[in-house]
């Protein structure tokens, strides 16, 4: 096993701009449904936490739920929607790196949105009775604990963006795996692994563990200084 | 060489086998076509059945697949337009160098299907409607087996791609189908050899067909065509040929022209 | 000379969880004097001032202003001051915003209420690194800066030292000469005395006695209310 290692990460190492090319794409598409999916899923997570209608708890229910959306699953449900056949063929969406994006932000969201829910409720029970004494509205206190807490919604942002880079089921059902226009890194590796090349897919596999982490490192260095800059 | 590419005019979608794509042929093959026309090929390599389906969906503009039954139903349905023998490869088995079967350095693949049902000798089957899973079970036909019915736990249905299933054999030491080219790139062997190949049964005929414009207008239409015609031209059939591995042909070009 | 006070509670009651905590109160509240609601624990001082400050609705009866507007006239500070991650002149600035001030004139009525507690040196720091009493300062002076007709203030000292409390006294005493009404729970009978001008005492959600201070102190009439201040009724 440690040879396989080595010898992929020597692969690696020597390897040329196909190899960045998958790495630079695998970002792109990953960070930018993340970044979607928290636009999207942060005011979605915060509305929930501070509104108070009927069937609310099933919402935060059936929200809590999708975050175990199984990657595959939304895979072909979005394959069903872009494909020639389905209600968006128009578009001519499938099998380009934007569907991959969408697969992924509809796999992420939940994720962002019932986490922040969570910490937002948890927050407003700190929080309601000073800012309605103030005077504060509904959504503009859902807004203003959002950036209160933003530090800690950190976590969440994360959160989906691991399962993001780390999905090869959806990615692969939409995208297509094509060498050069959808070939991102999990499904790189696992086309590797199915021809039988063993350390090149180990390679890559460290190379992705690699990234994540110092994307997770990051962000704790940042809540770090926030927590000793803020309080 | 040295002549100067052409600029990229479009793309087409093709469906194919993921047992092809593994082959590297695609590899090799698609930068002629795409510097000389300037035609971008995606190719999205999934199972035979999935490839087809694709068509039906209108999601591929060619489909490139072997399985001929299935092909011809393809286009029967109005789904392609026409469809062409472009090459053919072959298929081998492979199996333990212990060989439980007793059936290594045969020429008989009937013969040797028997033999391994006889001895329930460990068998892995892709059982994934895929052009080599189909083949598997018309050769087990052709022995006088009904494999559904008369299959034990020493057949394995792993509903995999060739690469997975081959590493399946490989971990269990059983017996497999496989086309050559994915056995000829593939790196995880194990203990596996060829035991039988060369049987005339064992050739797979591969088609081309267009995507039928009447029933998704929105596929392309003079690109996919070019596609078709460039890969029976002599240039695209002699193309085919060159493609070898460890200096071995894998792909037998036989466009017979009409 | 108050726009929104007296206030009136008409025979309001508020329910929760199967039981009454505060039960047909009916009071009016008038501008001048400064009001302390005196009572054991779970006698129901804190439900008492959010139904007052509008947090709470009653279950029944009315709680009814004077006059118009009367959301942005008031103000309440906590036991527990609550601050956002951010500056201290920001968070005055924040409530000043939600007031609807206008921007030219946030920063400068916030420095000025920073100023009023003594709080002009942090001014820029963040809140949440302040001290206990720094921080309910703070809130004293996000008030201030709002010029309250009314100011409740739930047990403000409770979580503080007497050095920290006295300090908060005396900013309460400043918005009582300013001409803020005061109306304060506490546990302390002596800050009752220090700055209280009458007293509502409550049991068990009633009001058993309301009376000036010096009438009050040192002998209630009520026998609840002795039996309190004699130190035998420290939970309802």
């Amino acid at each position: 096993m440690l040879d396989a290692v080595l010898s992929g990460l020597r692969l690696v190492a020597t390897l040329d701009l196909r190899l960045w090319e998958i790495v630079g794409l695998s970002l792109a598409v990953s960070l930018s449904a993340v970044a979607l999916a928290t636009l999207l899923g942060l005011p979605l997570g915060a509305a929930i936490a501070v509104g108070r209608f009927p069937g609310r708890q099933a919402v935060i229910v059936v929200l809590n739920a999708l975050m175990g959306l199984p990657p595959v699953v939304v895979g072909l449900f979005i394959y069903l929607l872009l494909s020639r056949a389905g209600p968006l063929g128009e578009l001519g969406l499938l099998f380009t790196p934007q569907a991959m994006v969408i697969a992924q932000t509809v796999l992420v969201l939940p994720i962002i949105a019932a986490l922040a829910r969570q910490s937002v409720e948890d927050a407003w029970r700190e929080y309601e009775e000073q800012l309605r004494s103030l005077g504060v509205q509904g959504w503009g206190g859902a807004l203003t604990v959002l950036w209160d807490i933003r530090f800690s919604l950190l976590t969440a942002v994360l959160a989906g963006l691991g399962r993001a880079s780390a999905e090869v089921g959806a990615v692969m059902i939409v995208g297509g795996n094509i060498d050069g226009v959808t070939r991102v890194m999990t499904t790189t590796i696992a086309l590797e692994t199915s021809k039988g090349d063993l350390p090149l897919a180990l390679g890559l596999g460290i190379v992705l563990i690699a990234i994540v982490l110092a994307l997770n490192a990051g962000a704790h260095l940042i809540k770090e200084a926030a927590q000793r800059r803020y309080g | 060489m040295g002549l100067a590419a052409a600029a990229i005019v479009g793309f087409i979608t093709v469906a194919s086998t993921t047992s092809t794509e593994q082959s590297g042929l695609f590899k090799h093959l698609l930068p002629i076509f795409e510097r000389k026309t300037g035609i971008q090929v995606r190719v999205v390599a999934l199972g035979t059945g999935q490839a087809l389906e694709m068509g039906k969906r209108g999601d591929a503009d060619v489909v490139f697949v072997h399985a001929k039954a299935l092909e011809e139903k393809f286009v029967a349905e109005g789904y392609g337009v026409k469809r062409i023998e472009v090459m053919y490869n072959d298929f081998v088995l492979v199996g333990p160098k212990s060989d439980p079967a007793k059936v290594g350095g045969g020429r008989d693949i009937v013969a040797a299907l028997q033999k391994i049902k006889a001895v329930q000798a460990p068998f892995a089957s892709r059982g994934d409607k895929s052009g080599t899973h189909f083949a598997e079970l018309q050769l087990w036909k052709a022995a006088g087996i009904d494999i559904a019915q008369d299959k034990g736990p020493w057949y394995r249905d792993t509903g995999s791609g060739m690469g997975p299933t081959l590493n399946i054999a490989s971990g269990m030491n059983s017996y497999a189908l496989t086309d050559r080219g994915t056995w000829l790139s593939f790196k995880n062997r194990g203990d596996l050899v060829i035991s039988v190949d060369g049987d005339q049964r064992l050739f797979n005929q591969y088609g081309v067909i267009l995507v039928n414009p009447a029933k998704h207008p929105h596929v392309k239409q003079d690109m996919g065509q070019a596609f078709v015609d460039w890969i029976v031209s002599p240039e695209g059939q002699s193309a085919i040929s060159a493609y070898k591995i460890g200096g071995e042909q894998l792909f037998f070009p036989n466009f017979k022209g009409d | 000379m108050s726009a929104i006070l007296p206030l009136r509670l008409e025979d309001v009651s508020f329910a929760a969880g199967g039981r009454f905590i505060i039960e047909r109160v009916s009071l009016a509240l008038e501008a001048g004097s400064s009001t302390i609601i005196l009572g054991a624990n779970g006698a129901g001082k804190s439900v008492l001032m959010r139904l007052m400050h509008g947090l709470l609705a009653p279950t029944s009866g009315r709680v009814a202003w004077s006059g118009e507007g009367a959301r942005r006239r008031q103000a309440m500070v906590f036991q527990r001051p609550v601050m956002l991650r951010r500056s201290a002149c920001a968070n005055v600035v924040y409530a000043l915003k939600v007031a609807g001030v206008p921007v030219a004139q946030r920063e400068r009525l916030a420095t000025a209420a920073l100023e009023e507690v003594g709080l002009r040196q942090v001014a820029q720091r963040p809140a949440r690194v302040l001290s206990g009493g720094e921080q309910q300062r703070l809130a004293l002076a996000r008030a201030w800066a709002l010029n309250p007709e009314i100011l409740f203030l739930d047990e403000p000292t409770a979580n503080l030292d007497p050095g920290a409390t006295r300090e908060i006294e005396t900013i309460i005493k400043a918005f009582d000469a300013a001409g803020t009404k005061i109306v304060m729970s506490t546990h302390s009978l002596g800050q009752a005395r220090r700055l209280g001008d009458e007293v509502i005492f409550l049991h068990q959600g009633r009001v058993a006695e309301r009376s000036p201070i010096e009438r009050f102190f040192p002998q209630p009439a009520s026998p609840e209310a002795a039996a309190f201040v004699n130190g035998e009724l420290p939970w309802a």
